[in-house]
């Protein structure tokens, strides 16, 4: 309660050059500051007594999203900003989803997507949509840069493969293939400032060139009916990835669910047998949010939920403005 | 060690010597004695602290003071007109009846006034999602709703 912070000291470098120089000069006593979300609040509970911090806020660059073929998001780019951000909107929905849900409109100001990954939470909420959507960190340190798959970057709550004096500089992601959508849905016990019972992402590519629902059926039916009209129509699901957020000691992509899944016919059958399947694939533990059995059975619902999403994104694109409805 | 800081305060330009450890908050209330913005929580999870930084809403309480460089800081006391009139949305706030016990108002006021300034006649849905981020144990946030509606109205 009380704001009074054990003393350090606070470096703002103006280059990447003069940050790393920093870091290695101060080593062990010195922690990396982003948006500082975490990193104060942890100071302020007494969990990390840093002497010094580096702020990385005055280093220009970092905070650019650019689409250019490849979407880059720089480490210091907020999660308002990426709430906002229009292509990111349309084509990298679920971390529209993911950045719109946490903490709070203040948190979001100042709390970057670099911060979220490198403090690797089992329950960060940009995690299951970075995930599915195929990141690639790029870690920097002074003398060498390295590009990595998301999916080897976390190793256990709150570690990361990050060396001494390494940091993140960049999040890039693909170009999606043509008709895929993806969703995010956050289990929580409030519609603010809480963190996930549960995380669950899902990317779906269709085959088909034209999907297109411009009948009424489509622009009136409920997800469900649509499924079924697939189905008759016999298209195939070209990817999908599916992620858990607190579903194991890190954010885990469900592979064996996958795998059920992809070059298949999509049908309503099929989706519950991947659903079921990552559920049994989870390795949640019982914890003060929720007990394992129920993240066990809320992942079988919600990744069914994010795949039907999923779709409708394809077919019905303008939905994603709000995405709120359930089924 | 001490480090200078220079930022604009309520419009007002502010040059000083603080220490670096301190968050916006403490150079707020106890450097600059501008009482108006409160400590809740104390661990950016209530918005009791919300000042605006160039215009956006921010939780003073983990801010660190020597982020504010060069940004423009806009508390609860730089709301009021020179002549010590109060904003709109703090005339609203009275007639609605949108403030009980007081604490949480001047960071309610402020999430409002980032909310309006973006989007001057928001839904009732995007009033709730503007001010999701400041706990009032008082009102139960109908009337608080009602006073910014209120405003985007005039």
């Amino acid at each position: 309660m009380e704001g009074s912070m054990k003393k350090f000291d606070y470096l703002r470098p103006q280059t990447l050059e003069e940050a790393f120089s920093l870091l290695n000069q101060h080593g062990k006593k010195a922690k990396l500051i982003a948006g500082g979300t975490d990193v104060i609040v942890l100071i302020k509970q007494k969990a990390m007594m840093p002497q010094v911090l580096i702020s990385l806020r005055g280093i220009p660059g970092l905070d650019q999203i650019r689409y250019d073929g490849a979407l880059k998001i720089g480490a210091m780019v907020t999660h308002r900003d990426i709430e906002k951000s229009e292509v990111i909107r349309k084509e990298f929905s679920a971390l529209t989803d993911a950045a719109d849900v946490l903490g709070s409109i203040q948190i979001r100001n100042v709390a970057t997507i670099g911060g979220n990954i490198c403090t690797a939470a089992p329950s960060a909420d940009t995690a299951t949509p970075l995930l599915v959507l195929g990141t690639q960190v790029k870690i920097k340190s002074l003398s060498e840069e390295r590009t990595v798959p998301i999916e080897g970057f976390f190793t256990g709550p709150g570690e990361t493969i990050l060396k001494k004096g390494e940091m993140v500089t960049e999040l890039i992601i693909p170009k999606p293939l043509p008709n895929t959508g993806s969703a995010y849905s956050k289990l929580q016990r409030r519609l603010a400032l809480d963190l996930p019972i549960l995380g669950v992402s899902v990317l779906l590519s269709l085959d088909k060139g034209t999907v297109s629902c411009s009948d009424m059926l489509c622009t009136t039916s409920p997800i469900s009916s649509i499924l079924h009209t697939m189905e008759k129509d016999e298209l195939t699901c070209k990817e999908i990835r599916i992620a858990l957020g607190v579903a194991a000691p890190t954010p885990i992509r469900a592979v064996k669910a996958e795998n059920l899944m992809r070059g298949k016919k999509i049908s309503d059958e099929l989706l519950e047998e991947v659903a079921n399947t990552a559920s049994v694939e989870a390795q949640p533990r019982d914890s003060i949010r929720g007990e394992a059995w129920y993240r066990k059975d809320l992942i079988r619902v919600l990744v069914k939920r994010m795949a039907m999403k999923s779709i409708e994104r394809v077919v019905r694109p303008e939905e994603t403005i709000f995405p709120e409805r359930l089924w | 060690m001490k480090q200078m800081i220079k930022f604009i305060l309520n419009g007002e330009p502010v040059e000083l010597e603080i220490e670096p450890h301190l968050t916006l908050l403490q150079l707020l209330r106890d450097k600059l004695e501008l009482t108006g913005t409160k400590e809740g929580c104390g661990m950016g999870e209530c918005g009791a602290c919300t000042v605006l930084l160039d215009g956006r809403t921010v939780n003073s309480c983990i801010f660190p003071a020597l982020e504010v460089e060069g940004k423009k800081v806009m508390t609860i006391e730089g709301l009021t007109d020179a002549q010590g009139n109060l904003h709109p949305i703090q005339k609203a706030f009275v007639e609605y009846g949108a403030i009980q016990c007081g604490f949480c108002t001047p960071g309610m006021v402020l999430s409002a006034k980032a909310l309006l300034d973006e989007s001057p006649k928001p839904t009732e849905e995007e009033i709730r999602h503007g001010i999701a981020g400041n706990l009032c144990r008082c009102t139960g946030y109908l009337q608080i709703i009602q006073a910014i509606k209120a405003v985007s109205e005039q």
